[in-house]
């Protein structure tokens, strides 16, 4: 337990006593926010989603077949 | 009926977040390295003007790793979306490398970054420089596991296509980990790397020197990049001449597109620019034999004989194989269940041609040639600026220990003027191994027509542009803030 609160607290000041450091960690949090929060949300639906194994492996191997003659 | 459009979009879009992830990946890698040496120059020494030095080009790595940090996960958002039928078709073969590059990039990086930041007065001398140097080693490993990823779609091996999943199943754990290509490319992309890190610490030094500031911390940094970035740029020649035979052996096609070679032969020449070429050159680089057959373009789509006497298919029969492939494997997932029996017998027929699976898509035989002129061009940039940068970080080095590299302006602008070149010359590398295996997605068994999901040409086209938008202005704010860094200057005393 000690040793997790060590770890914790080497974080929290390492933070806490970053100067230049923290203008990147608001370009990283940005960054994350844009990635998952609009682009995964509203851009990016994985198309296999949702389906068991089985549907999906029916789903692609369908995708396959229908291009052969393509 | 899959549009053209569909494909061109989602290419480029996959192409360009490719190509923005590698701005900064090879600085990350290579300035790991320079400032790992640099601390252990404190470490040895005890000399706070190394351990100042140190932290400058910490500083540095830290704004392009903090910017460059989770650009590559866009990647695996598009293998999803608009990659769906290879993401499902390549099954754990990138399940499992991408899954152990996931959870060591998260907790080595997370670790240990945190140690090489925070923990210059909280751990000991020598914990700090471990987890500098174990910061750049778990950046290399990282790329390692994504290499097997991309090595395997160069040269597939140590899997079973099983037609019943429509999946790819590993059954050689060792031979997908240590495929040739992959461990080639690995060290070819990496070693690269270090060629970046130095060349954007020569440039950024000489860039002190001419504002005639921080001479010594640059005549410093000057010396540690250019022997690190000779070794790299050594290294990168030597797995580069390994990448070529295997390219010679596995993709024929792209070394031919590469040298724009119509048709081969033994004793191939090596074309320097179009119309100046070295005789015997090609058939020495691709197979160290100076009498070794070279197929050219032709002869790869009319089918032809090696050195060894191995027959290889004509585009045609390759093509009717895979559409054999192609057939046996719609018959089978039609009967699988209503006829077992008639449907082992088609299976047959599958297994003897899937090999060839891919090519049953090919509707053309000239589908299966790339953009020439693109590889060429981008093939002689690489190499042209790779040779160029070599030279360069000599001669830096070479009057670096002569003293006289703080009096001479034109070196010194040169270098700073190289900064951008390191790039293009990475780039034209990534173009020569990703559009020249083209039109495969996995080479021979799935082409990018095959590969892609059936997306609305719009929708790829408005992410296409997002994505110019956003990665454009992160990279526009990481060279602010990376400018306000180098105009700030490191905090050495020049004096000492």
């Amino acid at each position: 337990m000690n040793r997790i609160r060590t770890i914790f607290n080497f974080y929290i000041e390492g933070f806490r006593n970053m100067t230049w450091g923290r203008p990147l960690w608001i370009v990283i949090f940005l960054k994350l926010f844009i990635l998952f929060f609009v682009l995964r949300l509203f851009f990016f639906k994985p198309v296999l989603s949702g389906k068991t194994e089985s549907e999906k492996s029916d789903f692609v191997g369908g995708s396959l077949v229908e291009r052969i003659d393509e | 009926m899959i549009d053209s459009a569909l494909i061109g979009w989602s290419r480029a879009q996959f192409a360009l977040t490719a190509a923005y992830h590698w701005i900064f990946v090879p600085l990350t890698l290579g300035l790991a390295v320079i400032m790992a040496v640099m601390e252990t120059i404190y470490f040895v020494r005890k000399d706070e003007f190394w351990k100042k030095t140190a932290q400058f080009w910490m500083k540095l790595f830290g704004i392009n790793f903090a910017v460059g940090i989770a650009t590559g996960l866009i990647l695996e958002f598009e293998f999803g979306t608009n990659w769906s039928n290879y993401s499902w078709f390549v099954g754990d073969i990138f399940g499992a490398p991408l899954a152990i590059e996931g959870i060591l990039a998260f907790f080595m990086e997370a670790t240990f970054v945190a140690v090489m930041f925070f923990g210059w007065n909280k751990v000991s001398r020598g914990f700090h420089l471990a987890s500098t140097w174990l910061t750049g080693i778990g950046a290399a490993i990282s790329a390692f596991w994504i290499l097997v990823a991309n090595g395997w779609m160069q040269h597939p091996v140590g899997m079973e296509f099983n037609p019943d999943t429509v999946r790819n199943e590993m059954v050689d754990f060792w031979a997908v980990a240590l495929n040739p290509v992959a461990i080639v490319k690995f060290f070819h992309s990496v070693l690269s790397g270090w060629m970046t890190g130095a060349i954007f610490t020569i440039g950024v030094a000489c860039w002190y020197l001419l504002r005639g500031r921080e001479t010594k911390f640059a005549l410093a940094s000057i010396k540690v990049a250019s022997i690190v970035g000779i070794v790299g740029t050594l290294a990168v020649m030597f797995t580069g001449d390994k990448s070529g035979v295997h390219i010679a052996e596995y993709q024929p096609m792209k070394l031919a597109a590469a040298e724009g070679l119509e048709d081969g032969g033994e004793r191939a020449p090596f074309s320097i620019v179009p119309g100046i070429e070295v005789p015997g050159m090609l058939s020495i680089l691709a197979t160290h034999d100076i009498d070794g057959y070279v197929p050219g373009i032709n002869d790869i789509l009319d089918g032809y004989t090696d050195s060894e006497g191995v027959r290889h298919l004509s585009a045609e029969e390759k093509i009717y194989k895979g559409k054999t492939a192609l057939k046996a494997f719609r018959v089978y997932r039609k009967i699988k269940d209503s006829a077992p029996n008639a449907a082992a017998e088609v299976k047959k027929v599958f297994d003897e041609n899937k090999e060839y699976f891919g090519y049953g898509y090919i509707q053309d035989r000239e589908d299966l040639v790339p953009p020439v002129p693109l590889i060429y061009w981008s093939f002689r940039v690489m190499v042209g600026l790779g040779s160029f940068l070599l030279l360069l970080m000599c001669v830096v080095l070479f009057f670096s220990w002569k003293g006289r590299v703080k009096d001479m302006k034109w070196l010194q602008w040169v270098a700073l003027l190289s900064i951008p070149l390191v790039y293009l010359a990475g780039q034209a590398g990534w173009i020569v191994a990703e559009v020249g295996r083209q039109p495969w997605a996995i080479q021979d068994l799935l082409p990018v027509s095959a590969a892609i999901s059936n997306l609305s040409v719009g929708a790829v086209k408005t992410t296409f542009f997002i994505f110019v938008a956003v990665f454009t202005a992160f990279l526009a704010i990481e060279l602010s803030i990376m400018f306000k860094a180098i105009k700030k200057g490191p905090e050495v005393e020049e004096n000492r």
